[in-house]
């Protein structure tokens, strides 16, 4: 048997919670005021998951970086090898938002797509 | 001197906005000015996602929330001067406003408003806020600057980093240095409590065991050419250091995370009076000024955390501009004020025309502490008009409220207004 402290992050509350868990699976979640908190420890406890953003660089545009952001959420234990597979990316202007910048990043199965527009120079 | 029904000073969000609702009540003459070199203000280095959830219900990154209002106002043709820098705005005998701006092509130029609406945004609290004596080395940012640096610019400030204050914009610069591969060795904050949102403490600092330390304040900086190191302690009820409790962290880089504040030189200049609470304008309940003509909207009116309800209020400075614009002066309408009493800092709006309001009108606000367990009341004078339960309130969220016309009108003697946190 684990236990594992969180805070609740879907009201202003923030509920200090208390989880645990056997074998892998969650027993008992303690601490929060509303159902929600319940879904979102045990959601963090077994298959956390976050939206990534980042920039990369871009060749012949009018600004030198695009932003840029998972697809969908990704494992939170992806988000630093997602992060570096962005380190050597280059795109080429024009970059629209949406653009597939990168597809199955870190083999999460999620493409990096650009989230802003960037005319060529 | 050019003429244009309405003028909208900033190109942010709440620029846009406003310029937006305004076309969409019947304004046609329409001019933004912004000194940038691209519409949608801050939001372009803002690139982590959360915003627009209540607007879109969805989790945009900053340019992709800029780039709906910017393709709003694209469709609608509304004219924009980017590189341009308001100088000045003034009232001329007409009532008119006189603008006086800046740009390479036309150099210094005048242009005739009817209306104003001002949109400039805020500023970083600067390193004043440091109060402590001595060099300053390079590798002292705000956590603004690092974060146009970073977003922007593609250029990383330093590789050990130690961050003062936990405003939201420093959290998300904590998270975004340590996947850049920085290493953030503490967030130091100088009350007891975090003026961030929870959702920024636990993804940006929780999340990559980033120790928050609240009460407690950098002491003392090394390093004469470039920071490398920093002291911290924690502090009193006093918000003195306490002895005995400093704790030296090496690092290359101190990002400063001290606050936001209302950018109004020119509301000053024309005239506009400043609320010493919110360092915004003082604003009725159509976001007008006390200058007749001028209004105010976004961050520079009062500092938001959510760019949802800066686009809101926009539009509802951008709809009454053009009401002005349309039938001139509100003139002598009943005016009732709000009072902000017991924890509550200040409201926008500061006063209320009970017979000019449309149904409802939104009330924004911020208390000034912690308080579990309390109710939001509303005073018609002396009389309980309405108490809402609230389990937590915190000074980094903002409030509201919404009075109803009909409510108010019921009360044809109102003297004023209070609004105050009660327990429960
Ligand atoms: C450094 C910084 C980082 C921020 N990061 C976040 C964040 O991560 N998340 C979040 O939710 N909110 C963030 N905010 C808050 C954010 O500013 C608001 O949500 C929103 O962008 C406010 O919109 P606005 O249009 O009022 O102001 P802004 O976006 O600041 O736009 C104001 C515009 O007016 C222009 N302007 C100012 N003065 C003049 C002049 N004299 N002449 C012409 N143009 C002028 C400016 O160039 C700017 O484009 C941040 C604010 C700052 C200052
Ligand atoms: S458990 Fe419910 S009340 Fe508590 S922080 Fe989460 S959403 Fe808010």
């Amino acid at each position: 048997m684990s236990t594992r402290e969180l805070t609740c992050i879907n009201c202003p509350l923030g509920c200090a919670l208390t989880v645990t868990t056997e074998n892998g699976s969650v027993t008992s979640v303690t601490g929060n005021t509303c159902p929600r908190g319940d879904a979102y420890a045990r959601k963090e406890v077994t298959n956390p998951t976050r939206i990534v953003t980042s920039t990369v660089r871009v060749a012949g545009g009018v600004c030198p970086m695009v932003n840029v952001k998972t697809a969908t959420d990704i494992p939170k234990d992806k988000i630093f090898a997602c992060t570096a597979s962005l380190k050597n990316v280059i795109v080429q202007a024009p970059v629209a938002i949406g653009d597939v910048i990168l597809t199955n990043v870190a083999d999460t199965g999620v493409d990096i797509i650009a989230a802003r527009n960037i005319a060529a120079k | 001197m050019k003429n244009y029904d309405l003028v909208i000073v900033g190109g942010g969000p709440a620029g846009l906005a406003a310029a937006v609702s305004a076309r969409d009540n019947g304004i046609e003459s329409i001019l933004i000015l912004e000194r940038d070199k691209e519409l949608g203000g801050i939001l372009n280095q803002c690139i982590h996602n959360g915003f627009g959830l209540h607007t879109f219900k969805e989790e945009l990154t900053g340019p992709e929330y800029a780039a709906r209002f910017i393709d709003q106002a694209a469709e609608r043709n509304i004219s924009y001067k980017l590189n341009t820098m308001v100088m000045d705005i003034a009232v001329m005998d007409s009532g008119e406003k006189k603008v006086t701006a800046m740009n390479r092509e036309d150099g210094m130029f005048e242009l005739c408003a009817k209306a104003v609406i001002l949109a400039m945004g805020c500023r970083e609290r600067s390193r004043g806020a440091l109060n402590i004596p001595g060099y300053r080395p390079a590798g002292i940012y705000s956590a603004g600057t690092a974060q146009r640096l970073v977003n922007m610019e593609g250029y990383m400030p330093g590789r050990e980093v130690v961050i003062l204050g936990s405003g939201d914009i420093g959290l998300i610069m904590a998270r975004r240095m340590t996947l850049e591969g920085a290493t953030v060795k503490v967030v130091a904050e100088l009350m007891p409590y975090s003026g961030g949102l929870k959702r920024n403490i636990v993804q940006c600092l929780d999340d990559f065991n980033i120790p928050l330390k609240l009460s407690h304040t950098v002491i003392d900086i090394e390093g004469k050419d470039r920071v490398e190191a920093v002291t911290i302690a924690e502090v009193g009820a006093d918000r003195k250091p306490v002895p005995g409790t400093e704790e030296r962290y090496t690092c290359d880089t101190l990002l400063l995370s001290c606050g936001l504040i209302p950018e109004n030189e020119l509301s000053k200049n024309a005239g506009v009076s400043i609320s010493p609470v919110t360092s915004g304008p003082v604003v009725n309940d159509s976001l007008e000024t006390d200058v007749p003509g001028i209004f105010a909207c976004g961050n520079v009116l009062h500092v938001h955390d959510l760019v949802d309800y800066v686009s809101q209020e926009a539009a509802v400075a951008g709809k009454n501009a053009a009401l002005y614009i349309q039938n001139g002066s509100s003139g002598d309408a009943r005016t009732v004020e709000i009072v902000p009493e017991g924890g509550v800092r200040y409201t926008v709006p500061k006063f209320i025309r009970p017979e000019r309001i449309d149904d409802t009108v939104t009330v924004r606000f911020r208390v000034g502490d912690v308080y579990k367990n309390c109710a939001v009341c509303v005073y018609l004078d002396d009389e309980l008009l309405q108490k809402k339960k609230r389990p937590v309130m915190a000074p980094g969220e903002m409030e509201q409220i919404i009075l109803t016309k009909e409510k108010l009108g019921a009360h044809p003697d109102l003297g004023r207004i209070i609004i105050r946190i009660e327990e429960a």
